[in-house]
């Protein structure tokens, strides 16, 4: 066993046992946490097939982000932890049944018959010079640049999607908003008035005061 | 050597760890969420899995847009789900079944 492989088992084992944690642990953040785990090993196993780029964008973008947007959520929402578990055991015999069957299947299509080092040789290793973000980015940006844009585009719906859904208008009463409609058709002479008026002249002031 | 058979089982193995998750996380829709997040990362191994070993780095760009939709997806989820509670009080998968279907 080379050491690479070494690595590759010890982080696959980190992965699966922080999954299993993940979806049987009953307090929400304890479970995001057991993901954030799930995925910081995943992005070493990345590592390990040369995806370097995606390997740090998965940290990047998901422990980042993703998942410390669950864990904002999780804290603002005022949960019971107590009942989340209650139909666990009910649910157990046909979760195990099912996820068995399925990886059963799996294994009979992916398993080392069809996909073993004889079937499929291991590929050279890439020089270190050869940089994976360049490898990326030339087909990224010239033949898949329209569906990159639409993902931009897609980022964009989804901001906009989730802000409306959760802006929540309150009575004026209560807070005052900033009508920006109303401040753009503002016009200075609804506001303010030219008035001619006869000039006032002041009386000069008595000598008494002028002394003191 | 790792062999392609070993990302492709570890990436079944994933997928079968979330799977059982949505079917025994009955009463929580943020755990459900995240069981899907680690369906869609189980995927992906196996996608880059096949893009390394077969030395075309298509694979890869399809790993990087299913990463920009999981990341719109999960901010829409969790607006919905914020939603939800704030009218519900309740997250629990069992009291949303008011849309019959």
């Amino acid at each position: 066993m080379t050491f690479l492989q070494f690595i590759f088992y010890l982080l696959a084992a980190i992965a699966v046992i922080a999954g299993l944690k993940m979806i049987s642990v009953k307090n929400p953040v304890q479970a995001a946490l057991w993901l954030v785990l799930a995925f910081i090993s995943t992005a070493g196993i990345w590592l390990i097939a040369e995806a370097e780029f995606l390997g740090l964008a998965l940290i990047l973008v998901y422990v980042g982000a993703v998942m410390v947007l669950f864990l904002f959520v999780v804290m603002m929402l005022d949960i019971n932890v107590a009942e989340f578990k209650e139909g666990f055991t009910r649910y157990l015999p046909l979760g195990v049944l099912t996820a068995l069957a399925i990886f059963a299947l799996m294994y009979l299509v992916l398993g080392p018959e069809r996909f073993g080092l004889e079937q499929v040789a291991a590929p050279a290793e890439t020089a270190s010079a050869q940089s994976n973000t360049l490898a990326l980015a030339v087909p990224l940006y010239t033949e898949h640049v329209y569906a990159f844009i639409l993902a931009a585009v897609l980022l964009l719906v989804g901001i906009v999607a989730a802000i409306t859904l959760t802006l929540r208008r309150r009575p004026n009463t209560e807070v005052l908003y900033q009508d920006i409609d109303k401040q753009i058709k503002t016009r200075a002479q609804d506001r303010f008035e030219m008035v001619k008026m006869p000039a006032h002249v002041e009386k000069p002031l008595p000598e008494k005061e002028k002394e003191e | 050597m790792i062999a392609l058979s070993d990302y492709l089982i570890f990436g079944a193995i994933l997928f079968m760890i979330s799977m059982a998750g949505i079917f025994l996380n009955r009463k929580n829709v943020i755990v459900l969420l995240m069981s899907i997040e680690l369906l869609l990362l189980a995927v992906n191994t196996n996608l880059i899995a096949f893009s390394h070993y077969l030395g075309d780095v298509t694979g890869q760009i399809f790993v990087f847009f299913i990463l920009t939709v999981a990341a719109a997806e999960a901010a829409v989820g969790l607006a919905i789900i914020v939603l939800v509670f704030r009218n519900r009080k309740s997250i629990n998968v069992d009291d949303l079944g008011t849309i019959k279907g």
